[in-house]
């Protein structure tokens, strides 16, 4: 057994965690806590980093394999990482470090326990990446409530209440069906290893309900139209970097889910219910681009964007074509760093002048130019402009749309285009036009920290923007082998019925 | 004689309930003495009882008293759940001015009745142990007699009580009148026609069973006489008659009536239903945290009972494994309760509990634990309880069980959660006293971090139960 690196990367945060919980600082202002978060972070940023670069892109097995007896009998604590994961788990390890570094002011009370929070969040995320059993995914899965819940609830807003309520249940509701979905699974072909799921597939009377039981969860968790709307609540109520977290993410998860799991285990059901996932995709690009123009708080703006934007992901999905879920894997990233990026950008005008109106800005750019600039970069990265990494993934995905029904490609590219309307509408009121309110005249421009988060985040949209190959080298093996079982499974199917 | 190193534990028990009742009598003043001195026994009787525990199946007394697996394992959990009973409620019972020497002799002798209950093989014996158990409730119920609620509560456990063992009692005798024995195994051989008195028989007798678990519709009693009772005894109530209750579940749906699951297979998926979805709907409402844990033991209770319903040994071991599980749930929360003193006032209302996390970090982080384990949130120990479930379940295709237990799990988060936001994210309230005694502080570290830390090694409970068969 080599060394367990996926593992120590899982506990890593965790151990961090433990520290700081039980370290007290003399100060009392735990300012000592937030360094050890942010180193703990940022060596397992490198640690994700050396993972990539040990890890063998060609290959199509699942690597860095452990397997350990964890309940006797049945379930083994399985972990391992293909060409897809590894992407998300490097995105968990970088999007850390920085909401560490943006835990600021705004989070006065209890940063010692926010702390913790953010660092058992991390732990847990990564794990969903990372396993390789149905069980051991749930468990993951599920745990992810109990920290947002209280991440929501304690350092929210107004409404936070309302709001941690609703994330919890919304999310938990969704999630039961796939437990009992799980454990139908586990009786029917005697293991919930997902390697071994793979080899042996899944009877085919079997797959439509399982399907629409892991559906229910994964399009709570997305969201999809229209079990979406405890996100916009979540994102307004929570704290900057709780809506970080959320959207660069917790949403991925559920992205992820469909293509290990949906896909992958249940490919006939996947083809039956392709055009259920095309109407209710098309619906939150259309539908939610068209909200989220009507929005005046600019949390809620990019929150709804955010569902127009997992609506383009699970179009991609469910074209099940080489374009479509590399363009959706892409896409995800991309939503990863421009969403964290956006929700920062706000973080940082709301800290001065404590609303999130759009009506009460304007005019911004005389007085932060900077702000200015990198807002504009995050905005194109929202709406696909090329050179940023929102045009490849949306690009590809349309592609993958094309090729398998015109139609539904082109009421999907009307998305791009109200995307751009609302995105740059949003620019346009917050940044140029007049500065009709004296008060903003007091505000400062970005700090350190903040030129240091917002620049760490314009590097990888801009460059992968340009230069998109490491990322799709790395997932390129693993859709294709994806791809491959789902066709192979597909005209099996279609052999025994003849 | 040679039988009697058997009952040791039963023959040592009594034996000391004799004596403290004596000391109790000649000593003045000496009901902390025989307070410690009972929590002694009780560690003895522990090990008396794991001492046998080794020995395979022996039926004693004319196989009217059985020695096995199963029972072994329940007086374990039994003892167990009773010695950190007394070690958490010392303090209490002082402070409210119940240390009387009836107090812990009174518990002694439910236990022994419990104990003869699980290890019952004869109608007789078992509606013995069973009464035996209960007159001790009735007295506890009311201890606190200075007291309105807690005399209310008494009589209303008592009147409920007696009408369900005379039901009980009824099928009994039907049972014995249509098969011919008092015995469980010659109940199960002569059993083996379809007759309608066996079929009465064991409807009356899962009836008086469904009330000494707190099983909907059979639950009135229990929300009141939580409530009333001091909060030492409720604790009692909580943990230990469900435990025997349940163990009695198990040996009579699984021994006489064996050959009849058609017939109890339907009441039990009924009781367990209603009992799932009635407690999470009904503790939403509820203030006083004592009412809210009455109802959300009736909701556990029926997700015990659907382990039973399945008719197979995992659902067997499931449901134990789920009471173990619950056990120590309720001691850490109990715990916290015992926690909130204010002025030797001890607080019980939800409202109480508001803002509790700024000023006690820890009590509000174990209160979070514990409930969010409640809940059957991952990775805590109360979801592997219903985990193990749906597990057993599951594999028997009975789906409907399994999502509406599920749904209601959801149903029952949303009042979890609400003490949770009270805790976490109202606005705090007075200090509260943070001198507790050892013993308390003992407990709820060890039920805490149990079940926090039981997501690392999960097979340890599952592996003990996996020896308990019944088919």
């Amino acid at each position: 057994m080599n060394f367990p690196i996926l593992s120590s990367l899982i506990l890593l945060p965790t151990i961090g965690a433990l520290f700081i919980l039980f370290t007290k600082s003399s100060s009392g202002k735990y300012q000592s806590s937030k360094y050890v978060a942010l180193f703990i972070s940022l060596a397992n940023f490198l640690l994700s980093l050396y993972l990539w670069y040990v890890f063998d892109k060609n290959s199509v097995e699942f690597q860095f394999v452990e397997n350990r007896e964890w309940l006797s009998g049945f379930i083994n604590y399985k972990v391992g990482i293909d060409g897809i994961s590894i992407l998300f788990v490097i995105l968990t390890t970088f999007i850390t470090p920085i909401c560490i570094i943006s835990v600021n002011a705004t989070i006065n009370n209890r940063l010692k326990d926010f702390l913790i929070a953010i660092l058992i969040m991390e732990t847990l995320m990564i794990g969903v990446f990372c396993s390789l059993d149905l069980v051991v995914f749930y468990l993951f899965f599920e745990a992810g409530l109990i920290p947002m819940f209280l991440i929501i609830g304690i350092w929210g807003g107004e409404r936070r209440v309302y709001s941690a309520f609703k994330f919890f249940l919304y999310t938990l509701l969704g999630s039961v069906l796939m437990l009992v979905a799980i454990i139908s699974i586990y009786w029917i072909t005697g293991t919930t290893d997902v390697e071994k799921l793979y080899e042996l597939g899944i009877k085919v009377e079997y797959q439509n309900l399982l399907w629409l039981a892991f559906f229910s969860s994964f399009a709570v968790k997305t969201p999809m139209w229209p079990v979406h709307t405890w996100l916009p609540d979540a994102h307004v109520e929570a704290p900057t970097v709780g809506s970080v977290l959320l959207a660069a993410i917790l949403l991925k998860m559920a992205g992820y889910g469909f293509i290990r799991f949906s896909i992958g285990l249940f490919p006939i059901a996947s083809e039956n219910f392709t055009m259920l996932v095309y109407i209710l995709s098309l619906i939150a690009i259309i539908y939610t681009s068209l909200v989220a123009l009507m929005q005046e708080d600019m949390k809620k703006l990019i929150a709804y964007s955010s569902v127009a934007h997992m609506g383009f992901v699970t179009l991609g999905i469910f074209t099940m074509t080489q374009q479509g879920i590399e363009g959706s894997i892409f896409q995800m990233i991309s939503h990863g760093l421009v969403s964290a990026a956006l929700f920062l950008s706000v973080g940082v005008v709301y800290e001065r002048y404590h609303t999130r109106l759009i009506n009460k800005y304007g005019g911004l750019v005389s007085i932060m130019p900077r702000y200015a600039i990198v807002f504009m970069v995050f905005t194109l990265g929202a709406l696909g402009l090329p050179g940023t990494t929102g045009f490849i993934g949306e690009f590809l995905i349309l592609m993958g749309a094309f090729e398998k029904n015109i139609l539904v490609a082109m009421i999907a590219s009307l998305g791009v285009i109200l995307g751009a309307a609302y995105m740059l509408w949003l620019f346009k009121r917050v940044v140029f036009g007049e500065m009709n309110n004296q008060e903003l005249k007091s505000m400062k421009d970005l700090k350190t920290f903040e030129i240091i988060t917002l620049s760490a985040l314009v590097i990888p949209i801009l460059f992968f923007g340009f230069y998109p190959e490491p990322l799709m080298n790395s997932i390129e093996a693993s859709v294709e082998n994806t791809l491959n079982m789902y066709n192979f499974d597909l005209i099996n199917n279609l052999a025994s019925k003849d | 004689m040679e039988n009697f190193q058997y009952i040791l534990p039963e023959i040592f028990i009594s034996v000391s309930i004799m004596l403290f009742l004596l000391v109790g009598v000649f000593k003045k003043n000496s009901a902390t003495l025989i307070y410690n001195l009972s929590n002694i026994s009780l560690i003895i009787l522990l090990a008396l009882i794991i001492n046998l525990s080794s020995l395979d199946t022996i039926y004693l007394f004319n196989e009217s008293y059985l020695i096995d697996n199963l029972s072994n394992y329940m007086k374990i959990i039994l003892v167990g759940s009773g010695i950190f009973v007394m070690l958490t409620g010392s303090k209490y019972i002082q402070v409210i001015n119940l240390n009387k020497i009836e107090y812990p002799i009174l518990i002694l002798s439910s236990i022994l009745g419990m104990m003869i209950m699980i290890s019952s093989n004869d109608l007789i014996v078992f509606y013995m142990g069973l009464e035996l158990q209960s007159l001790a409730l009735y007295v506890l119920a009311s201890f606190n007699r200075d007291n309105l609620l807690s005399t209310e509560s008494g009589l209303k456990y008592f009147v409920l009580s007696a009408l369900s063992s005379g039901l009980l009692l009824y099928g009994c005798s039907l049972t014995y009148g249509f098969s011919e024995s008092t015995n469980f195994d010659q109940i199960l051989l002569n059993s083996t026609k379809f007759n309608y008195g066996t079929t009465f028989g064991i409807v009356f007798i899962l009836v008086g069973l469904a009330f000494k678990i707190s099983a909907v519709p059979f639950h009135m009693w229990a929300p009141d006489v939580y409530q009333g009772s001091p909060t030492s005894v409720t604790l009692f109530f909580a943990i230990l008659p469900k435990i025997a209750a349940l163990s009695v579940f198990i040996k009579f749906l699984y021994t006489p009536f064996a050959n009849m699951n058609d017939q109890w297979q339907t009441i039990i998926v009924f009781i367990s239903i209603a009992s799932m979805i009635f407690g999470a709907v009904a503790a939403i409402g509820q203030k006083n945290l004592k009412r809210l844990i009455a109802y959300s033991s009736i909701s556990h209770m029926g997700y015990a009972l659907a382990g039973l319903a399945t008719v197979s040994n995992q659902g067997i071991q499931s449901s134990i494994s789920y009471i173990s599980i619950y056990l120590v749930m309720n001691l850490a929360f109990f715990s916290c309760l015992f926690m909130l003193k204010r002025n030797d006032k001890y607080y019980e209302n939800i409202e109480d509990l508001s803002g509790l996390s700024k000023k006690h970090p820890i009590l509000s982080f174990s209160l979070l634990i514990v409930l969010f384990s409640l809940a059957g949130i991952p990775p805590l120990a109360g979801f592997f309880a219903k985990f193990y479930v749906f597990l057993a379940v599951i594999e028997q295709s009975m789906y409907f069980l399994a999502i509406v237990g599920l749904v209601a799990t959801v149903v029952a988060a949303f009042y979890y959660l609400r003490i949770i936001k009270i805790i976490y994210f109202d606005p705090e309230k007075e200090e509260y006293e943070t001198s507790h005694n050892v013993g308390l502080k003992i407990t709820l570290a060890i039920s805490t971090i149990f079940i926090l830390a039981y997501f690392i090694y999960p097979s340890g409970i599952t592996e003990i139960v996996s020896k308990i068969t019944m088919i």
